[in-house]
């Protein structure tokens, strides 16, 4: 177990709003490793970036809870990331020090009238580093290590003047400075064309080789887990409805959820005018949802009396590949 | 291009909206019936003098009145622009009793955006962080109170309690007879004494449209992304609150002092008669009423040239505080 880097067990965020409780996240639970990626998938809403925020405790102050277990492993034995405060000086110095985050749009990620390169000092100055120059070399390093031409000239620049692609490489710079255990990349390419997309997967995987982190990787699309991700969890609605090993998920799903998602993607040489295939709906809004399959109201294969009775267990069908659906009980 | 050649720019732009600016109020000034020599042949018959239609046109061509009005504005615009005003109707040289009003103006003027941003930036930044707290809406009410009071009331009700309580007479900007004395310690201090009434007068009608522009700016800085990455540094709030988002919302507040210093520099006409402020609204005013033209004129293009400086100032103060409009603008 030694190279666990995160375990999170049966957590639960949930939101206070006038409407109601919003149970953004409802019983999440999975174990990361050392130089392995976990892909979350799911549609809008299902909870998956709510999950990230848990774990870096960056939710809404206000109206946010946090139950359960976030454990961050360390030599000296694992931080229960849920009891921490999350104003308090600990929690303060695991961010950016040991996970690090990602985000989606890195135009609006940085801010416009702060220079490139000091958003990402600012990283290590927090941390502790008190050498300017030393942090300047540093990220001049690491711009050019993340494919940024010019850097000693692009880390004096501001955000806006970069493409979108560059951007997205100085955010993933300033994530990984301080070469932290966990990165946390919610949904890191969707703002990216095709071509920028690729790059910055490879660039992930890179990194990730040379520094031996884990990866958290979050996105809506299943093309992307499947070039990046180890193993996969598939949310909806604030629960993992299956997971296993990204290999077995794509080629053996058993979720009429993930079933429907595989569905759902266009493949080349199907025939034209064919329909591509859809799930009914959408994802309804978790306040106080009912202690039942979350995906009964949607799905094809409907078992009135057993589905929409209470919420199935995980299920084993195969070794690390569990799926909570009553049709493998 | 060099802030320099930016400068040259923002300058040679400011002549030629004053240029359209003095044809405008030389027009308008110009536009009412009958001219100066009408009022002097009127004064005269009142008299009882006998003015004759010669003596009439004589008069017309000595004050240049029987040409064109385009060769009268460029005339008038070229003595203007040397310095000469001409003389009120009074006799007095127009540029000397507008000299003696310039400086007040200009110190009640940015002492009042001083003071105004000194309060309004703090209590906005409160407000946001604040939302819907007690202290919150304590400020809005202050504030709106402040901005629905009208000054000249204000004004009058402080003159009142002063007087009634202490016995002081705050009108004015200096004590009966100090303004002749030539500047000591005594003298500023006493200038310090009068100063605050009028401002205390013109700072609660402006803080509160300041107040509410900089919480809802803050408010809507405080849901950008950038905020939530800076957080995921391990950066402490109040660290990331000034760093960012507050820098980032104080940009429309900069970008006021372009219109606020204008408007305090030609506005506060009222305020100014009921406190008795030597400064160029009341001069105006008393010039409008008394159709002195020469001084109207000369206090409005007075006044536009201050505006003018004021949105200048705006302007370099904005593009020296926020990379994307020097950029945008091409400024290194």
């Amino acid at each position: 177990m030694s190279d666990v880097v995160l375990e999170v067990k049966d957590l639960h965020t949930y939101f206070e709003l006038e409407e109601g409780t919003l149970k953004a996240v409802n019983g999440v639970s999975f174990t990361i490793r050392k130089n392995r990626t976990l892909g979350i998938v799911g549609e809008s809403g299902c909870g998956k970036s709510v999950t990230a925020q848990s774990i870096m405790r960056i939710t809404p102050k206000k109206n946010s809870r946090i139950n359960g277990q976030i454990l961050l492993h360390h030599d000296s034995g694992p931080i229960d990331i849920a009891q921490l405060d999350e104003d308090s000086d600990q929690m303060r110095d695991l961010r950016g020090r040991d996970i690090a985050m990602i985000f989606q749009e890195p135009m609006t990620a940085f801010s416009p009238v702060h220079t490139i390169g000091n958003q990402i000092m600012e990283a290590l100055f927090v941390h502790g580093e008190n050498d300017k120059r030393a942090a300047r070399k540093r990220v001049i390093s690491l711009l050019d290590e993340v494919g940024i031409p010019a850097p000693e000239r692009r880390i004096d620049e501001y955000s806006f003047q970069l493409s979108g692609g560059m951007r997205q490489r100085s955010m993933i710079a300033m994530a990984i400075v301080l070469n932290p255990r966990l990165l946390i990349a919610d949904e890191p390419t969707t703002a990216l064309d095709v071509t920028i997309q690729s790059q910055i997967l490879r660039l992930m995987k890179r990194l990730q080789r040379d520094n031996g982190m884990a990866i958290i990787f979050i996105t809506h699309d299943l093309g992307v887990i499947a070039s990046m991700a180890d193993d996969v969890a598939v949310m909806y609605l604030g629960k993992i409805v299956e997971y296993g090993a990204s290999r077995e998920i794509f080629k053996n799903p058993k979720h009429p959820y993930t079933k429907g998602l595989l569905r759902s993607i266009p493949k080349f040489g199907e025939k034209d005018g064919a329909h591509l295939a859809t799930i009914k709906g959408t994802v309804p809004v978790p306040l106080d949802p009912p202690d039942a399959c979350p995906f009964a109201n949607r799905c094809g294969e409907f078992i009135a009396g057993k589905c929409d009775v209470r919420m199935p267990a995980a299920i084993h069908v195969a070794p690390g590949h569990s799926v909570n659906c009553v049709l493998y009980e | 291009m060099s802030f320099s050649k930016y400068l040259l720019q923002r300058l040679i732009y400011a002549f030629l909206v004053l240029i359209v600016i003095s044809f405008l109020i030389f027009m308008i000034v110009q536009l009412p019936r009958g001219d100066a020599v009408d009022r002097i042949v009127n004064a005269r018959q009142a008299q009882g003098d006998i003015i004759t239609e010669e003596d009439e046109a004589a008069l017309r061509a000595q004050y240049g009145l029987d040409k064109p009005v385009y060769v009268q504005y460029f005339n008038w615009a070229a003595q203007f622009a040397r310095g000469n005003m001409g003389h009120s109707m009074l006799g007095i040289p127009v540029d000397k009793l507008i000299n003696e009003r310039i400086a007040a103006t200009v110190l009640l003027s940015v002492i009042s955006l001083v003071v105004t941003y000194a309060l309004a930036v703090p209590i906005g930044i409160y407000s946001a962080t604040h939302q819907y707290s007690l202290g919150d809406y304590f400020w809005t009410f202050v504030g709106f109170i402040g901005l629905a009071t009208p000054n000249f009331l204000l004004a009058l009700i402080l003159l009142f309690l002063f007087h009634k309580f202490f016995g002081l007479s705050i009108g004015g900007l200096f004590s009966p007879g100090v303004e002749e004395q030539p500047w000591s310690p005594a003298k500023a201090l006493d200038l310090l004494n009068h100063l605050w009434i009028p401002i205390i007068v013109i700072v609660t009608a402006q803080t509160a449209g300041t107040i509410r522009t900089m919480r809802a700016t803050l408010l809507d800085e405080l849901g950008q992304q950038y905020v939530v990455t800076a957080r995921a540094k391990g950066l402490r709030y109040r660290q990331l609150l000034f760093k960012y988002p507050v820098r980032l919302a104080l940009n429309p507040v900069v970008n006021s002092i372009g219109y606020i210093l204008p408007r305090l520099i030609s506005g506060q006409t009222i305020v100014a008669i009921v406190l008795n402020l030597p400064t160029l609204g009341p001069l105006l005013f008393s010039a409008l009423l008394a159709e002195d033209l020469e001084l109207a004129t000369s206090i409005l293009m007075i006044q536009s040239i201050l505006a003018v400086i004021g949105v200048i100032l705006g302007d370099i103060i904005l593009s020296a505080y926020d990379p994307r409009i020097r950029m945008e603008k091409g400024v290194t």
